[in-house]
């Protein structure tokens, strides 16, 4: 997005609009997006779309914020690793006291307009997800636990509870097994990816499984994690925010994901090597599929009952 | 005397001043259509300004009990 203007008087590159949107991870920021609309569609009632449009927007917008004060507080472990350090702040385009200033603004900003679009348990659900990942997971744990992904995971995991809140102005059952079913599913996510970009992590220091437990280990909790995750989806199949389409769906790709990830499992590293961790970047791209697939089909069967195809 | 640009950092900084100049606009577009939203909605609206606010006026009493 940057162009190659400097600044004249000190020589460093100018920061555009393109890398102040950067700062916000709009990448992450489109999974925000899709849970959290589908947590506030599936939810029992409904809003009115101008003020779920509005919702949707301040929870990205929020999602934002903590990504800003992620690449602020982390521009010393992204100038190292290879994939982040073309990111705003290492690269130089804007300084880490403005990403953090803008990470600040952005997430009070956020709060306060959820909490007057909406209502205030949404907006403090918000509040604490921000808190959560900007300050327990990446100033607190993510140096100090191979769990890391574990605990930033639960930040990821908020969103779809945050649309939902935003509805009902509550936490239900419902609400804590879509957080379940992101939690559950970032693990094996994120593990895989770090057995076949394992030299980034290692030069970053950042205490990944896969350096401080070992591969073999890394592949043991893969498999874990997957026969938590398995559970967990089929239980949101078994709420009333489900329906066939959703079971259906949640049967058949948590049988491949487990397929899937008991082949990571089973393999040893020769192997992997050889055919250049094939096993690990089908799991990692199914991974993505998968997560798309549950909430595509709750919103699926929300459609179909709003449709009067089955249910009321 | 007219404005005219008086420095090149009128045209580099121009794209990030015009990002910044719609983000303001859509938040002003967003604040009036969530306000449209809620008065459909029948949302209560009080005014802060040299009105009586009906969330903490104390309530009328009838008046039987004032006669006793």
């Amino acid at each position: 997005m940057t162009d190659a203007t400097t600044n004249a008087a000190t020589g460093t590159p100018e920061a555009q609009f393109g890398d102040y949107v950067q700062l916000l991870k709009p990448r992450v920021m489109s999974l925000v997006v899709f849970t959290a609309l589908v947590g506030l569609l599936v939810a029992p009632g409904g809003v009115s779309p101008m003020i779920g449009f509005a919702a949707i927007l301040f929870i990205a917008l929020g999602a934002g914020a903590s990504g800003a004060l992620n690449m602020w507080y982390d521009a010393d472990i992204d100038l190292i690793m290879k994939r982040t350090r073309g990111r705003p702040v290492p690269s130089g385009r804007v300084e880490a006291g403005e990403a953090l200033s803008i990470g600040i603004a952005l997430s009070v900003i956020s709060v306060a307009m959820l909490g007057l679009a909406t209502n205030w348990v949404a907006a403090g659900l918000l509040a604490f997800t921000i808190f959560f990942y900007a300050v327990i997971y990446t100033i607190w744990l993510k140096r100090l636990t191979p769990q890391n992904i574990v605990i930033g995971g639960a930040a990821g995991a908020f969103p779809p509870m945050i649309g939902w809140a935003a509805v009902t102005g509550s936490v239900s059952l419902e609400s804590i097994l879509m957080f379940g079913l992101i939690f559950m599913w970032t693990p094996p996510h994120f593990w895989a990816l770090a057995l076949f970009m394992k030299a980034d992590y290692q030069e970053a220091k950042v205490p990944m499984l896969t350096v401080t437990h070992g591969r073999a280990e890394t592949r043991r909790q893969i498999w874990i994690y997957s026969l938590l995750l398995a559970p967990v989806a089929l239980g949101v199949g078994l709420t009333s925010i489900a329906g066939p389409v959703y079971l259906a769906a949640a049967v058949v790709l948590n049988a491949i994901f487990l397929i899937r990830a008991f082949a990571v499992w089973r393999r040893d590293e020769a192997t992997s090597e050889a055919d250049g961790f094939s096993a690990e970047k089908r799991l990692f791209r199914f991974s993505l599929s998968y997560l798309f697939l549950h909430f595509g089909a709750l919103l699926a069967d929300s459609a179909l009952r709003l449709t009067g195809v089955w249910g009321a | 005397m007219p404005i005219t640009q008086t420095h090149e950092l009128h045209t580099r900084r121009f794209g990030r001043n015009l990002g910044v100049a719609l983000s303001l606009v859509a938040f002003a577009a967003i604040v009036f259509g969530m306000t449209i939203a809620k008065i459909r909605e029948g949302a209560s609206m009080e005014a802060f300004d040299h009105q009586p606010r009906v969330s903490i006026t104390p309530p009328v009493s009838s008046g039987s009990e004032d006669g006793q």
